[in-house]
């Protein structure tokens, strides 16, 4: 068992992944915090295997606004880490230290790890740590994260400081007006924080802040609630600005006066060099074309020679490895049925959750390097103006690209953006961008219906799936996420190198992490398919599809899909077998319609539908659910279950709403 | 005269913050708070959001988000 647990916090952009792993190695282990899409690393810290570490979210401050800070706050007031290391920026001292002054009022024994102090001495500045220890009331430890300098004596303190339960030295940083207000709020919050096992200080400077978690929490008498609202009002009149400025311009006067005596020289070589990168590629009229040059290099070699040679490589050898498996099954002489369901049904459903890796492996390994570089930051920060009036940012720009690739990877890459909001909205509207699995169908049918036409009606499609996602955007915006709008301020950090045992483990962890959780219910849901399709109500094989369970099923089902133009058992069944991949749609129809070859399936499906009945079917498969594997990964990302099935529900609603109003339309005006 | 009026190029100081909620908040906490210097570094392809420079570090925010803070154009 772990007997100390420590958290590690940190903004944005301070190296804290990377310390994360220099300091665990493989020891990890990804989550979630309970409940909520905020994920939760941990590793147990080299050497000691009593001591694991918890990262933390990358925050700028402890207000009580975004989940993760929430989350944070929780972590370091209720499960009450026996340390803290807290890593800052040190090319971005003044900014980094805010956060350090709030993580210093909790009171718990703490180390600064002052990191990137290579580029601080190389751009020929100091940065003198023991003052900085001096001022601050906590061990400082310069330290380069990525060029591993100053680890071991860090993990050294650390172990000592979970020893020993040193807690920061008491500095008062509190001047004049708001000294006075904290220390009188202190003395009546007392007996309250005590119970509930808080610094009262702590608690004091918070009610002062007008935090009104905390002030939730204490469940104040009416009276001392009145006193303390009186002695900050006070406060304000005395200082002539309002409690919350009165506080941020507190902590950064002090932090001025720290930065002055512990710093010397203001050169900056990364900060010019990061000037001259974005003189190009924030440039006016460059910046955009470029964004669609990268994206699309990504795209191509993603969808293309990298991810598409090792689909290819793995899919020969599942199918290799899936042969030698069924000759051997084979050779066990088993019953027909436990061997179709063991070859067809639970090794298809491997392979189809194998197959989605290369494509997962890949992109990741692209979106790494732009995301360590420095260069998504520039993206939403170009790129914002078009989702601004959505109500999202510039940061969801990048996953709703992905998607048009796959939804699988798109809706892991919304890991990336900073409120969980943003995060939830992204992957509702994600699976409207039509993936790629879903081509051979509109191929299948513009070919079967609108062969003069074909690159128009595609298009169309497309367009309407972004029409859906824009719209649905205009709607969630204004109902079930109303409000709640994170302001889009954002930090454009120096460009960097990436580490490339980061950009490996980020690839690898995604890979891991999808495979893990796809697994059951990817695996299930191809077992129950095609239980589905191969067995009768009474348990019997059947020899006809159309005797099986799924045909009666979609039989039954025909009638909700009346109205859309295709009430067809066939074609139902068809969409009921996309759910485990969207290319089963076109071989579902193959085998229904007892077709052998694509020519023959092309005129068969001519019989099967109308050309307006078509556009309806594909308008359907564009918005529908998307496929297991997708499901899957919104239900690791969004966490609840509820909000999963709403979010499904939705889309089938979409679905059928949008196919019944082009089916009824188009039959309408085309005769 | 507001952030958000501020040529690229040119150097302020902030006097006041106003707006509510998260985003004054926000704000205050990334450093703009009164008295601290700011410049103008860039402005988005489609003119919003703009880049400042502000406490040694780059910060991007909208413009209607700058219009909040109130400055006094500085002549370094």
């Amino acid at each position: 068992m772990n007997k100390y647990i420590i958290g590690l916090i940190g903004n944005q952009n301070s190296g804290k992944s990377t310390l994360f792993n220099s300091l665990t190695g493989s020891n990890q282990h990804v989550g979630n915090f309970p409940g909520v899409t905020v994920e939760r690393k941990e590793g147990i810290l080299k050497g000691h295997k009593d001591i694991m570490i918890v990262d933390l979210p990358g925050i700028y401050s402890l207000s009580p606004y975004t989940k993760e800070e929430i989350v944070t706050r929780e972590f370091l007031m209720k499960d009450k880490p026996d340390a803290i290391i807290n890593i800052i920026d040190a090319t971005s001292i003044e900014r980094s230290l805010y956060l350090t002054l709030q993580l210093i009022e909790l009171q718990i024994p703490m180390i600064l790890a002052v990191n990137m102090i290579d580029e601080v001495i190389s751009s020929g500045n100091k940065i003198d740590d023991g003052e900085l220890s001096k001022q601050l009331g906590i061990l400082a430890l310069p330290i380069s994260a990525i060029h591993k300098s100053g680890i071991n004596v860090l993990i050294d303190e650390v172990s000592r400081l979970v020893e020993n339960k040193n807690k920061p030295i008491y500095i008062d940083f509190c001047t004049g007006e708001i000294h006075r207000a904290v220390h009188a709020i202190t003395h009546l919050v007392e007996p309250k924080a005590s119970e509930l096992g808080y610094n009262p200080r702590f608690v004091a400077i918070k009610l002062v802040e007008g935090d009104s978690i905390i002030r939730n929490e204490l469940n104040l008498h009416d009276k001392d609630a009145e006193i303390i609202d009186e002695i900050i009002k006070d406060m304000e009149f005395h200082l002539g600005i309002d409690n919350e400025a009165a506080m941020a311009d507190m902590r950064y006067s002090f932090i001025e006066k720290i930065v002055q005596k512990v710093v010397t020289g203001h050169a900056n070589k990364q900060r010019e060099l990061t000037d001259r990168i974005d003189h190009v590629l924030t440039h006016r009229i460059w910046a955009i074309p470029i964004f669609i040059l990268v994206m699309s290099v990504m795209f191509y070699l993603t969808f293309g020679p990298i991810g598409g040679t090792l689909q290819a490589l793995l899919q020969s050898l599942l199918d290799i490895g899936i042969n030698k498996l069924s000759i051997f099954l084979v050779s066990l002489d088993l019953s027909p049925w436990l061997q179709g369901l063991l070859v067809d049904g639970a090794l298809t459903g491997i392979s189809s959750v194998l197959s989605f890796v290369p494509i997962i492996v890949t992109l990741f390994f692209f979106l790494s390097i732009l995301e360590d570089t420095g260069y998504m930051a520039r993206v939403a920060y170009v790129m914002d103006k078009f989702l601004q009036k959505l109500g999202l940012s510039g940061k969801s720009f990048v996953p709703m690209i992905i998607g048009f690739g796959c939804t699988v990877p798109a809706i892991i890459s919304t890991r990336t953006l900073a409120s969980s909001r943003d995060r939830k909205m992204t992957i509702m509207l994600l699976p409207f961008m039509s993936c790629t699995a879903k081509l051979p169908i509109y191929a299948m049918f513009t070919a079967a219906f609108f062969k003069e036409n074909q690159a128009l009606v595609m298009m169309s499609i497309y367009l309407l799936g972004i029409i859906v996602a824009i719209s649905s955007a205009l709607l969630l915006k204004n109902t079930a996420f109303k409000g709640e709008g994170t302001p889009f301020v954002l930090e454009l950090p120096a460009y960097r190198f990436p580490l490339w045992s980061n950009v490996v483990r980020q690839m690898w962890d995604k890979a891991k992490d999808f495979i893990e959780r796809a697994f059951t219910i990817i695996f299930l849901a191809s077992m129950f398919i095609w239980v589905m399709s191969n067995f009768n109500f009474n348990f019997a094989m059947v020899s006809n599809p159309a005797d099986s369970i799924l045909a009666q099923v979609s039989g039954a089902l025909t009638f909700i899909f009346k109205p859309l133009g295709f009430g067809d058992w066939r074609a139902v069944s068809a969409l009921i077998t996309g759910l485990t991949a969207k290319e089963a749609v076109v071989s579902t129809l193959g085998v229904l319609l007892n077709v052998n070859g694509n020519a023959q399936l092309v005129t068969a499906i001519g019989n099967l539908f109308t050309p307006i009945s078509a556009i309806s079917f594909m308008v359907f498969t564009l918005l529908y659910i998307p496929c297991f594997a997708a499901v899957a990964a919104i239900k690791r990302e969004i966490v609840s279950l509820k909000e999963t099935v709403m979010i499904l529900s939705y889309q089938m609603i979409i679905a059928w709403v949008m196919s019944f109003i082009v089916f009824q339309l188009l039959s309408l005006f085309v005769r | 005269m507001t952030l958000d009026q501020l040529k690229i190029g040119e150097h302020a100081l902030i006097t006041l913050v106003s707006g509510k909620g998260i985003l004054r908040h926000r704000l205050l906490e990334m450093g703009l708070t009164p008295k601290t210097k700011v410049y103008m570094r860039n402005m988005a392809p489609m003119g919003d959001p703009i880049e400042i420079a502000l406490r040694g570090y780059t910060l991007t925010l909208r413009k209607e988000e700058a219009r909040n803070i109130s400055i006094v154009v500085a002549y370094e």
